[in-house]
């Protein structure tokens, strides 16, 4: 059920980040990330953001050089999850302050804890950004 | 002080990584980082522990393997400060999965940090267990789990909830504890409780029939109540989305009213008012609000029906399928393809708008569209949705026409209302996109066509103007050629005219023209080249005209790097060349397919084929390289399925019986002639011959009543070979090897040192006697050597004289060439031919072989059979 791994993934196809909610291997990991990025960096802007792939649907949205890649069953609500990358954006957004690649990759362990705030085991835990970034900066403060 | 900011070296990894040009220099640099790590785990390094892991995180995403820092997590959440706690945490949840057996090492630390007093490190203890539990861990912390899903603070009642679902995911016999407490979720004012809590109560009910009665009873109202307040609730500027409070939440709930709903009509009813207002207040220009609509549909669809709501669902669908949005368009055919088994008639009226979706620029658009259509097809509205398809096939990208190819054939063979429409159908498919139609596709066309015998004139001219115009097409050249090959006489004569044709003049060169284009076309695989070689061979008797030229087309393939192309050249030749007596019968047009066969053996449903087992006991024929599988590809379809006679119901004797012969014995003197087209092996070597002298029923009574063990069942069976059963009666050649049978373990010691073993006569008829001498070389008591003497007592001369033998597959064959092909009348002079057997299973089973012995006489084809099992018992 839910959300079956989230990927960042930059126009080189490199990977920013990456959470699988499911058992992968690390080769079947690098196969299916590769498949996917080729697959969903082909697309123009006016096709749909939603791509089939093996047993998963992909939805995906584009930020400047970023994508967001979302895996998630086939009985998701696309639009949903689509709406649920833009709050991920503005969350990152509202702690970074305007988020880029290298905030990410800088930050690797931080863009991680408030993806972990978000979503548990392929379900949404959050969606208020004071929220999901609390915790967050009540560490900050505390180092 | 935080880790990461003072460690400079988790940045100067980065950077240099980042600097890396090619995939060989990030290996090294890693390699090189991975390295430093080992060390510094080895050394216990606490102070930069975090940073190394942090380190590890990064590598690990870059997709290199980083299990040598799993052990470094596990101390890190021992560890009592929050920041290495939450690094540790967190590089549990990526390095590790719950296949690791380093997992059962840190329940323990799980369960102390579920007590912690710091509520920030309970939450970490909770999400990595959401995240990693296993069915062990879930068992040991559920009651901990259980116990904080009433913790005073909302953060942590969430992430229980959340947790609680991985634990009854694991382990499905735990929902019962957790019902009471997630119901009380249910009635919270907290956001991330209340979309937490509802997901737990809809997974709940998907392994409890208990809790989804529970919840039906008692939840659904307190839900609709719920969602009413939420859409009714002012603006929230914390949850607010385009003017909607928590799109998140509403669909969550809206997702679970759909599981109470599904079957009961109780809850169904009392959620009919709320669902009617979301799908008619909810703003439809922004996504928030369109995927509220999305999941309302979905929710309406499967509630239990009640019409108004039905109606309002498709009307938002037929909106959000004419939208220019494509995500909108995208979720609309989704969304559709489950409204069909609901409301097929509503789904029909947006065909028009469906099949433009079929020909969209996008690939998932197009995907989806085409199953929908899929889907609408049925008998009355089958001609105009396959011509729209066809139609597009023509334009289709070449990515798509895999897909939409197998679509449409699947369709047309699965509402064809007439043969002539399929037909047309197929053909229209194979000139636009034959090279995309897989090979049962246009099996099955064959098939059709070939039970159509109305039509086969209709057919074959329209093959020929097809090919005329997309020869480039493989499997319609092949079915071309199939056609113009069986079906060529129609063609030229324009026999089986239907009024819609047009006539067309096509002289017997032309069609010849055409089954040479195929032979020669570059791209033409060996199959096709392998048909159109048929068809030549079918045609030189159809068309005597063109005979001569089809000889030296068929001649030209003599030198063929490609075996099978080489061997048939060669035997379609000689058969040309030497055979025209037999010719005709041999080319004649095929028998009706029998489809039922042909569905049954799509299904699978008949075994492997008898011909391919059994074709490699066929041995080699006087040294002469020749397999049986291509004689039996001659007719391709139909010779597999040759029925196996329930008689001969063991293994062991069908082992002995090669190829399609299986029929042939098991008819004791019957002859050999042409029973249908599907004993092709038998039809093409005993055209011609005279019928084996007729044995005797009685005599085979006699022997098939002393039938007692299976050996003894083949002694019957080799003296059906007629004149040895009138030379040695059934009384007589049974003690004959009951004696042998006797001797057997006497003579063991002896065989060992090469013995001599008593000749014996292989096989006797009228006319032709076999005699084997045998000897054994010493040390290899499992190989037998044999020396067979061909004698021919009548008195004409034999030509072309071969002999073939098989054996069953514990024993392996080996001839040598023959002394010549010529035989000599009246017992004058003698071919000897030397075999060799091998033996696998020496000293358990004996030998026993099958014969074959053909010839000329007059100019006349003679086969002849006969089966040895009277080899001494000890070979």
């Amino acid at each position: 059920m839910g959300i079956r791994f989230i990927l960042m993934v930059n126009k080189q196809g490199q990977t920013r980040l990456a959470q699988y909610y499911e058992n992968l291997t690390l080769e079947e990991r690098r196969a299916l990330e590769g498949e996917i990025v080729r697959k969903c960096l082909a697309r123009n802007e006016q096709q749909c953001s939603f791509v089939e792939h093996r047993n998963y649907k992909i939805v995906y949205r584009r930020y400047a050089s970023l994508f967001f890649l979302v895996g998630v069953d086939n009985d998701e609500n696309e639009l949903a999850i689509l709406e649920f990358i833009h709050l991920l954006v503005e969350t990152m957004d509202r702690h970074f302050g305007n988020v880029c690649e290298l905030d990410i990759m800088f930050h690797l362990e931080k863009a991680h804890f408030m993806l972990e705030e978000m979503v548990m085991n392929g379900c949404i835990v959050e969606t208020s950004k004071s929220n999901i970034l609390s915790p967050i900066q009540l560490m900050e403060k505390s180092s | 002080m935080n880790p990461f900011s003072s460690g400079t070296r988790l940045r100067d990894m980065i950077r240099a990584i980042r600097a890396c040009k090619t995939a060989a220099e990030e290996r090294a640099v890693i390699r090189k980082e991975c390295a430093a790590i080992r060390a510094a785990i080895d050394e216990n390094d606490h102070d930069y522990r975090h940073r190394n892991l942090a380190k590890l995180m990064f590598i690990h995403m870059l997709g290199y393997p980083t299990h040598f820092g799993q052990m470094e997590c596990l101390k890190l959440i021992a560890s009592s400060g929050f920041p290495e706690k939450r690094i540790g945490y967190l590089g549990l949840m990526l390095l590790l999965d719950e296949r690791q057996e380093v997992l059962m090492l840190v329940t323990n630390s799980l369960k102390q940090d579920l007590n912690h007093s710091n509520q920030y490190i309970v939450g970490l203890a909770l999400c990595a267990l959401g995240n990693i539990c296993s069915a062990e861990m879930a068992r040991d912390l559920a009651p901990e789990v259980e116990r904080l899903l009433q913790f005073r603070d909302p953060n942590i009642r969430k992430k229980a909830a959340l947790c609680s679902i991985r634990i009854i995911r694991k382990v499905p016999d735990l929902a019962e504890n957790f019902v009471n407490p997630a119901a009380s979720l249910l009635k919270e004012k907290h956001h991330g409780v209340m979309i937490t809590g509802v997901q737990l109560c809809t997974e709940l009910c998907k392994h409890s029939p208990e809790a989804l009665e529970y919840f039906r009873k008692k939840s659904t109202e307190a839900i609709v109540k719920t969602l009413k307040d939420l859409v009714n609730s002012p603006y929230a500027p914390e949850y607010d989305i385009a003017g909607i409070t928590d799109p998140f939440l509403h669909i969550r709930m809206l997702k679970f009213l759909r599981v109470l709903g599904q079957g009961d009509a109780d809850a169904s009813d009392c959620m009919n008012d709320i669902l009617a207002q979301v799908a008619t207040k909810t703003e439809s220009n922004k996504n928030a609000g369109n995927a509220i609509l999305y999941e309302c549909v979905e929710t309406i669809m499967s509630i239990e029906d009640s019409g108004g709501l039905r109606v309002l669902a498709i009307n938002i669908l037929g909106r959000f399928l004419s939208n220019r949005d494509n995500n909108i368009r995208y979720v609309a055919l989704n969304m559709l393809m489950k409204a069909i088994t609901v409301d097929g008639q509503a789904v029909q009226r947006h065909r028009t708008t469906i099949l433009e979706c079929v020909k969209d620029s996008d690939a998932s658009i197009r995907k989806r569209a085409l199953e929908l259509v899929y889907l609408l097809v049925n008998e009355s509205n089958v001609k105009p949705l396959t011509k729209e398809l066809i139609e597009y096939l023509e334009v289709a990208d070449q990515e798509f026409k895999g897909d939409l190819t197998a679509k449409i054939c699947s369709i047309v063979a699965k509402y064809s209302p007439e043969k002539i429409w399929y037909i047309d159908q197929m053909l229209k498919v194979l000139s636009e996109a034959g090279n995309f139609v897989k090979d049962e596709v246009w099996h099955a066309l064959i098939v059709v066509i070939s039970n159509a015998s109305d039509l086969h004139g209709y057919t074959v001219r329209a093959l020929y103007r097809a090919f005329q115009i997309s020869s480039e097409q493989e499997s319609l050249v092949r079915v071309a050629v199939w056609c113009i090959g069986e079906y060529g006489d129609m063609l030229v004569n324009n026999i089986g005219m239907l009024d819609i044709e047009d006539p067309i003049v096509v002289t017997e060169a032309d069609a010849v023209d055409i089954v040479d284009t195929a032979i020669k076309r570059h791209d033409s695989d060996l199959t096709t080249k392998a048909m159109a070689m048929i068809a030549l061979l079918k045609l030189s008797s159809r068309f005597p005209s063109c005979s001569e030229r089809i000889n030296h087309l068929i001649a030209q393939y003599k030198g063929s790097l490609v075996l099978e192309l080489q061997q048939r050249s060669i035997e379609f030749n000689s058969i040309i060349a030497s055979h025209q007596n037999m010719k005709s019968v041999l080319v004649e047009r095929m028998p009706v397919l029998d489809e039922a066969t042909f569905i049954g053996k799509r299904a699978g449903n008949i075994p492997a084929s008898l011909s391919t087992s059994n074709g490699a006991a066929i041995s080699l024929p006087n040294g002469v390289s020749k397999s049986a599988a291509p004689l039996v590809d001659l007719l391709d379809l139909s010779s597999e399925d040759v029925p196996v006679p329930s008689s001969s119901g063991s293994d062991f004797i069908q082992d002995l019986l090669g190829l399609d012969l299986a029929a042939a014995p098991e008819q004791p003197g019957s002859n050999f002639a042409p029973k249908s087209g599907t004993d092709v092996l038998l039809d093409l070597l005993s055209i011609g011959t005279t019928p084996p002298v007729q044995n005797t029923a009685s005599a085979t009574d006699i022997l098939s009543n002393q039938e007692k063990s299976p050996t003894s069942q083949l002694d019957g069976l080799s003296s059906l070979s007629p004149l040895s059963a009138s030379k040695f009666p059934a009384a007589v050649s049974a003690p004959t090897i009951d004696l042998l049978g006797g001797l057997a373990p006497n003579v063991a010691s002896a065989d060992e040192n090469g013995s001599v073993h008593p000749s014996i006569v292989a096989y006797e008829s009228g006319s032709l006697r076999i005699t084997f001498d045998f000897s054994k070389t010493a040390g290899s008591p499992q190989t037998t050597l044999i020396h067979a003497t061909f004698k021919n007592l009548s008195p004409n001369i034999y030509s072309n004289f071969i002999f073939q033998a098989a054996v069953p597959k514990f024993l392996q064959l080996h001839l040598d060439p023959a002394s010549g092909s010529t035989l000599p009348g009246s017992g004058n002079g003698s071919i000897t031919q030397k075999l060799r057997v091998t033996n696998n299973q020496h000293g358990k089973k004996h030998l026993v072989m099958r014969l074959r012995i053909a010839y000329k006489v007059d100019d006349k084809d003679i086969l002849e059979e006969g089966q040895v099992s009277n080899f001494p018992r000890n070979l």
